[in-house]
């Protein structure tokens, strides 16, 4: 019990504290950076929630999914599709959120009601996103075509319309309006999961990752809560494809492909299993990092990844937000009682969730 | 009937390179439980060491059939003693471990010799199904790919080695008890998985683009096949290959390869609905 009280304490008090850095970045960035700043932040923003999707369905719901960028790539698929077909971005939107959970729908039925192990479920996705990569990669030509939007193939889709106020596709979103849709979508999206989480459904998710059998037992279905979990962040994944399309303004096959699957997990390693903020600030961390890398032309920026993801796995398998949420709590502990409570709102950020 | 024989001689070509490229990650994985992600990177190393060898005028069947087994072996079991065997029982860790050793030996690679496909001849000509042609290489696959085969069960069934291979894949401590050293035949195995890749990196290079991201395009088929065949290695090899390959060929002569492929991952997730242990996890189960 000594430790319980303050770790939720301190975890209520993490989730406020993220939430106001996350405003805080959201009003603050369009008038401290100049616009080069804010497109790469708005990239960030789509990545930190694209690492928030894996980080809720490996660290939360225990489902090893090493194929995330398939629903990234659906959603961004869908969104560009949609958008060029219908002009107006509302539906498009929803659709990159629908198309996704329905395939992951469809997957995790098999994978979850077949009651594969947790190795197979990571093979199996791996191998969807490779698939889906090949199968979008030989759509070159005009005979594939969705109404009126080319597949493109290794090309992908060029001059995707960017979001617009709903119902009027003539006004779409200037540079600095996509910065607040994406970032405020990431805020809205992390805080839905905090509530997903402290909800019913999401203790029951965490209690089938802790102890899948005792959990059964106790009259809970896990195949239903991990098909649930799983389509949950489908969605998430598919509107990050969307922010993503938005992004660049244009999308191809490369979304599919194994290394930003691999990115994914190496956010959610990095930045810590178990928790949402920790996958955010590794998606940062690791895209700055990149971006620093590809500047020099030496070394191929595949090899870097490859050493951060075998280091981490060997040296700190939990990630930097939980290490550093443990120190945070052991200076707690060893403080007396009674100022512990004044104590937490200094630490909060460094170990919130 | 031509048409028919060229068929049938596609389709055992395509279950033949199913069973090689598979062949090396059924062996880790039946042994060790380890589902190594840098497969597909073992075989592009093969297949560089085929490209090399060859550039640097080596007989052209050593090049592919001698050197890529031994050099990827030797660096598979490099790796091994430097990462993977602190990760024995912890799963998740050995993928995620294989899949940053697979992007570092990517990387590694395009920093090497640049991001470019190069490619070695067909060291044999072609010959005629009635009114097509086709490749007499295709038999070179086949016979690889049987003789790989063939000696994996010969070593399972009929060597000491065998014998205490498969002693320690069904009671490590067991094993260990009457003085078989477990992390000794996991270094073993572990390398002669990556020998087998290396061999079919090199078998294949001929006939595709050999180029860093290489092995992206084999991975795919050869993990479904391996899950599909379950924990006999040499049995659900076979079969798995057998069933994949016939259903892979079939389609993708119908339509294109890619379809081909999109196929074979339907059939696999279907018949792990139906099988979740892999057709020998049901069926066969003493086999090897």
């Amino acid at each position: 019990m000594t430790s319980a009280a303050p770790a939720r304490r301190l975890s209520a008090a993490g989730f406020l504290a993220t939430l106001a850095l996350g405003l805080a970045i959201l009003f603050g960035a369009p008038h401290a950076l100049d616009t080069f700043g804010l497109v790469q932040c708005t990239g960030f923003a789509a990545l930190a929630m694209f690492g928030l999707s894996q980080g809720f369905v490996w660290g939360f719901a225990g489902v090893m999914c090493f194929g995330q960028a398939a629903f990234l790539g659906l959603g961004g698929y869908a969104y560009a599709v949609a958008v060029l077909n219908m002009g107006d971005s509302s539906v498009p939107v929803l659709l990159s959120i629908l198309v996704p959970m329905l395939f992951a729908g469809l997957l995790g039925y098999f994978m979850f009601y077949g009651r594969i192990s947790d190795a197979y479920i990571g093979v199996i996705t791996l191998t969807v996103s490779v698939i889906l990569f090949q199968l979008v990669n030989a759509t070159s030509g005009s005979q594939y075509r969705i109404g009126v939007a080319e597949l493109g193939g290794f090309n992908g889709i060029p001059a995707i319309p960017a979001l617009n106020a709903p119902g009027h596709p003539d006004e779409p979103l200037d540079i600095e309006g996509i910065w607040y849709a994406a970032m405020g979508a990431l805020i809205l999206v992390y805080a839905l999961l905090r509530g997903i989480l402290a909800s019913r459904l999401g203790r029951v998710v965490v209690a089938i990752r802790e102890n899948e059998t005792r959990a059964q037992l106790i009259g809970y279905d896990p195949r239903l809560y991990k098909l649930i979990a799983f389509m949950i962040a489908a969605g998430v994944a598919g509107l990050a494809g969307c922010l993503y399309a938005n992004w660049g303004g244009f999308i191809s096959p490369t979304v599919f492909a194994l290394p930003m699957s691999a990115q994914v997990i190496i956010y959610v390693l990095v930045g810590g299993l178990g928790t949402l903020i920790g996958p955010m600030l590794g998606a940062v961390l690791i895209q700055a990092l990149i971006i620093a890398a590809g500047s020099q032309s030496a070394v191929d920026s595949n090899l870097g990844l490859g050493l951060v993801l075998v280091g981490f796995v060997l040296l700190v398998p939990q990630g930097l937000v939980p290490v550093a949420r443990s120190l945070g709590l052991r200076l707690l502990e060893r403080r007396p009682r009674r100022v512990a409570g004044t104590a937490q709102d200094g630490l909060a950020t460094g170990s919130a969730r | 009937m031509d048409l028919a024989g060229l068929l049938a001689f596609n389709v055992i070509t395509g279950i033949a390179t199913l069973v090689l490229i598979t062949l090396g990650l059924g062996v880790i994985y039946g042994m060790m439980r380890i589902i190594n992600l840098a497969h597909g990177e073992f075989m592009m190393l093969g297949a560089y060491t085929a490209v090399m060898a060859s550039g640097a005028g080596v007989n052209i069947w050593i090049a592919m059939l001698v050197l890529p087994p031994l050099v990827v072996g030797a660096i598979g079991l490099i790796l091994e003693r430097t990462v993977i065997r602190f990760l024995y029982g912890r799963m998740m860790d050995t993928m995620l471990a294989t899949w940053g050793i697979s992007l570092g030996l990517i990387g590694l690679i395009t920093t090497l010799y640049g991001n470019v496909v190069r490619g070695v001849s067909t060291p044999v000509g072609s010959f005629d199904i009635g009114r097509y042609g086709a490749s007499l290489y295709s038999l070179v696959i086949v016979a690889t790919a049987l003789a790989a085969l063939g000696a994996m069960f010969l070593v399972l069934r009929f060597t000491k080695f065998g014998l205490i291979l498969r002693a320690t894949m069904q009671n490590p401590r067991m094993a260990a008890a009457l003085g078989v050293q477990p992390n000794r035949i996991y270094m073993a195995t572990f390398a002669l998985g990556a020998a087998l890749a290396g061999l079919a990196g090199g078998v294949l290079a001929p006939i595709s683009g050999v180029s860093p991201a290489m092995g992206a395009a084999y991975i795919a088929r050869a993990f479904i096949t391996v899950l599909g065949g379950g924990p006999a290695i040499v049995t659900g090899t076979g079969l798995a290959s057998s069933l994949f390959g016939v259903i892979n060929e079939l389609v993708s002569f119908k339509t294109t390869p890619v379809i081909g492929d999109v196929a074979l991952l339907v059939a696999a997730i279907l018949l792990i609905r139906v099988l979740p242990q892999g057709i020998t996890g049901r069926y066969l189960r003493r086999s090897l």
